[in-house]
């Protein structure tokens, strides 16, 4: 069948798009050009797509299939980078990469699979999709430490019916070098990509405060009886559950974490890193099974071990009632799972 | 996929067997024509040949005739040479090599067919020494611009015009010296010769004001041993082009506009003089890259935009420039070589209407700023 592979010009999806050409389809390569990266790098004058365009098209050539570069920039920087500013700026942690997949990755990749005759899309992100007896359903994947489905718990049903993720069951990230070696891509002995891709040098807060420059405006540091304890030096530089880089006296190092941020006051709450509330509410909910009352785990952040919970009814919503208490960082994503599926997930709404 | 066809001669004409008899004949010279002895004398035929035949195909002196490594050099050779101390007004349609080579130009709007708004021409002028540059036909569109009348504006306000001929040379006849003009740049793949050389034509004397100094060839006006073989291609391929009739083609242009008509297709620039080869036809709704993509897909070689190093298709600042809004990123460009048949033109009708059916028609359009 036709399958449009979205390639980054990184190891996992060039893996990706190979094994779906030896397994006989007729694979089609895209490669996205989402930010200038002579300005995201802050070199002047480089060439506005970067090493990983040139290595996907390399890699497409490798593999004999045609490969097209689209220009999503404008539509990246109003879904993505824009959201990630004002999020921060609202007081709460954006999630890029979740913002990213629901809307160039699979709302745009989507369409442009249909209008090319493409029965699906496949990506190199590490995550599986199973055909349950409802229909297609989303695990966890085989590697356990690559496991993308917190990233990909946005994705609609109507959007994963149509995806391809060839690398969901690889044991570990060797087994794809192994496959890319094998395969003769040049990305095999490639570096994985690190932090937010558009994100120069790490310096997220000076992305923020060149288009929310409130978000850099120094404020209070309180506890929770209001007593100033300190001066921050931006709200984008914090997140709910923060203990680091807090500046604070040196004893109360690592005592105290951020427990909320006031984007009204431009203020920073701390208090002890232990408890927090039981009630998640969830922003823009996605569904992947139907929305009942239930147990199940979530996880509020990407990395984190599945923490035990209830689905429970939340006026005409659902929310997720922790067993304990936790500190979730509002923005952040609460995916829910059933052991290795992916049930559904929302953005934690602030209180 | 049945059969390829390839409808992008505006980036690059096939090479007409002409030039490639020209090109395999000139690497049987294997000496540089700079030198003394009999070897580089028969190079030197060679090249002097060739500049002779390009004198004559577009009507300029010999000795006039500056060899360069391809378009974009030409255009920026003439900027340089002829903008020495000059303001530099563009018009807002011209090619890339043009604009990057004028930063701080003023711009010469263009009306809704993409030709030259001239009636804006004279104030822009009217403050001391000037250079135009005005394109003699658009690489997007193939609309045909008034050279001819800028250019007796340009002379009355003791201003320099430099054409950019690239794409007009061999498909449209073009005499420097008719035209007024002061210089003409063209390119030897866009005629149909080999990739790796082009041309500057100066209808006087130009001052020596090379931009690669060397040895001192073309008169001093370009350093750098010539590129014989590509030379000589070019110059096979623009006899070649003025002898050819190009009724024919604008025959199965009209019959690939048609087609596209019948799918649902917007013709940009259609009531403008345009080049016989040329058609910029915008499908409403469908992203101008998700077309080339699906027509490339079904065996059709066509372009959006302009392609840069990243692979990526650009928006159209010609077509933005035109004020099509949204439409600006729906158009594609079919651009017929000297070659194509009637089959190939079937081929594309039944591969457009494939693509119009198959692709769904957005209502979220934004135009191109």
């Amino acid at each position: 069948m036709r399958v449009l592979v979205a390639m980054s010009g990184g190891v996992d999806s060039s893996v990706a798009a190979g094994l779906l050409c030896e397994q006989g389809h007729e694979v089609i390569g895209v490669t996205l050009q989402l930010y200038d990266h002579g300005a995201a790098t802050g070199r002047k004058g480089s060439c506005c797509a970067g090493q990983d365009i040139a290595d996907a098209r390399r890699v497409a050539g490798r593999l004999g299939i045609p490969h097209y570069v689209l220009d999503a920039e404008a539509r990246f920087h109003d879904a993505v980078i824009e959201d990630f500013a004002a999020t921060y700026a609202a007081g709460r942690t954006p999630v890029p990469c979740i913002r990213c997949n629901q809307s160039v990755k699979f709302a745009d990749l989507t369409a442009l699979a249909r209008d090319l005759g493409a029965e699906r899309l496949a990506t190199g992100h590490y995550v599986r999709r199973e055909d349950g007896k409802d229909g297609p359903e989303l695990h966890r994947a085989a590697d356990a430490r690559r496991d993308q489905s917190w990233f990909l718990a946005m994705t609609t049903p109507e959007q994963l019916a149509l995806a391809l993720f060839p690398l969901g069951a690889m044991a570990d990230k060797e087994v794809v070098r192994a496959h890319a070696a094998r395969l003769g891509l040049p990305v095999a002995a490639k570096p994985d990509s690190q932090d937010i891709c558009f994100v120069p040098a790490g310096d997220h807060a000076s992305l923020v405060g060149a288009l929310r420059p409130q978000a850099l405006l120094p404020g209070e540091i309180v506890d929770e009886t209001g007593t100033v304890l300190g001066t921050h030096q931006g709200l984008a530089r914090y997140t709910v559950g923060q203990a680091k880089r807090l500046g604070l006296p040196a004893h109360d190092a690592g005592q105290r974490v951020v427990t909320r941020i006031e984007p009204g006051a431009n203020r920073i709450v701390v208090g002890p890193r232990e408890g927090g509330a039981r009630l998640v509410r969830l922003a823009e909910p996605n569904w992947l099974t139907a929305p009942v009352p239930r147990r199940l785990t979530v996880k509020l952040r990407s990395g984190e071990a599945p923490r035990e919970a209830a689905l429970v009814p939340d006026g005409d919503s659902l929310a997720v009632l922790l067993d304990a208490p936790a500190r979730a960082a509002p923005g952040q994503a609460c995916v829910l799972y059933d052991g290795t599926r992916v049930l559904g997930g929302g953005f934690i709404a602030a209180d | 996929m049945a059969s390829r066809v390839y409808l992008d001669a505006n980036a690059s004409e096939p090479l007409r067997p002409q030039a490639r008899a020209a090109v395999l004949a000139a690497l049987e010279a294997d000496a540089n024509p700079a030198s003394v002895h009999a070897p580089g004398r028969a190079a030197r035929t060679i090249l002097d040949a060739a500049r002779d035949a390009l004198a004559a195909c577009f009507g300029a002196h010999p000795g006039r005739v500056v060899v360069t490594s391809g378009g974009a050099e030409a255009n920026a050779l003439a900027i340089h040479v002829l903008g020495q101390g000059r303001r530099l007004i563009v018009a807002a349609v011209e090619h890339d090599s043009v604009l990057a080579a004028a930063p701080g130009a003023a711009t010469l709007p263009v009306q809704a067919d993409g030709t030259a708004r001239l009636d804006a021409l004279a104030p822009l002028l009217a403050d001391g020494p000037a250079l135009l540059c005005l394109m003699a036909a658009n690489n997007e569109t193939g609309a045909i611009q008034p050279v001819r009348e800028a250019a007796a504006i340009c002379r009355a306000h003791g201003a320099l015009l430099h054409v950019d001929a690239i794409q007009a040379a061999g498909r449209v006849p073009l005499d420097l010296a008719g035209l007024g003009a002061d210089s003409l740049a063209i390119s030897g793949h866009k005629l149909g010769g080999p990739l790796g050389a082009g041309a500057l034509l100066f209808a006087a004397d130009p001052p020596v004001r090379p931009l690669i100094p060397g040895g001192g060839q073309e008169r001093g006006m370009r350093g750098g041993t010539p590129p014989l073989p590509a030379i000589a291609g070019m110059a096979a391929a623009a006899t070649a082009a003025l002898a050819a009739s190009v009724n024919d083609l604008a025959a199965l242009r009209d019959a690939a506009e048609r087609a596209a008509l019948a799918s649902g297709g917007v013709v940009v620039a259609g009531d403008a003089p345009r080049l016989a080869n040329t058609l910029c036809v915008a499908l409403p709704g469908v992203a101008a890259a998700t077309q080339v993509m699906a027509l490339d897909l079904e065996g059709v070689a066509v372009s959006a935009g302009a392609a840069c190093s990243s692979g990526k298709v650009a928006p159209s600042h010609v077509l933005a420039a035109m004020g099509l809004g949204p439409l600006a990123g729906e158009a594609i460009r079919v651009s017929l070589p000297w070659n194509t048949t009637a089959a190939d033109i079937d081929v594309f009708a039944r591969a457009y209407a494939a693509m119009a059916s198959r692709t769904t028609r957005r209502t979220d359009r934004k135009s191109i700023p």
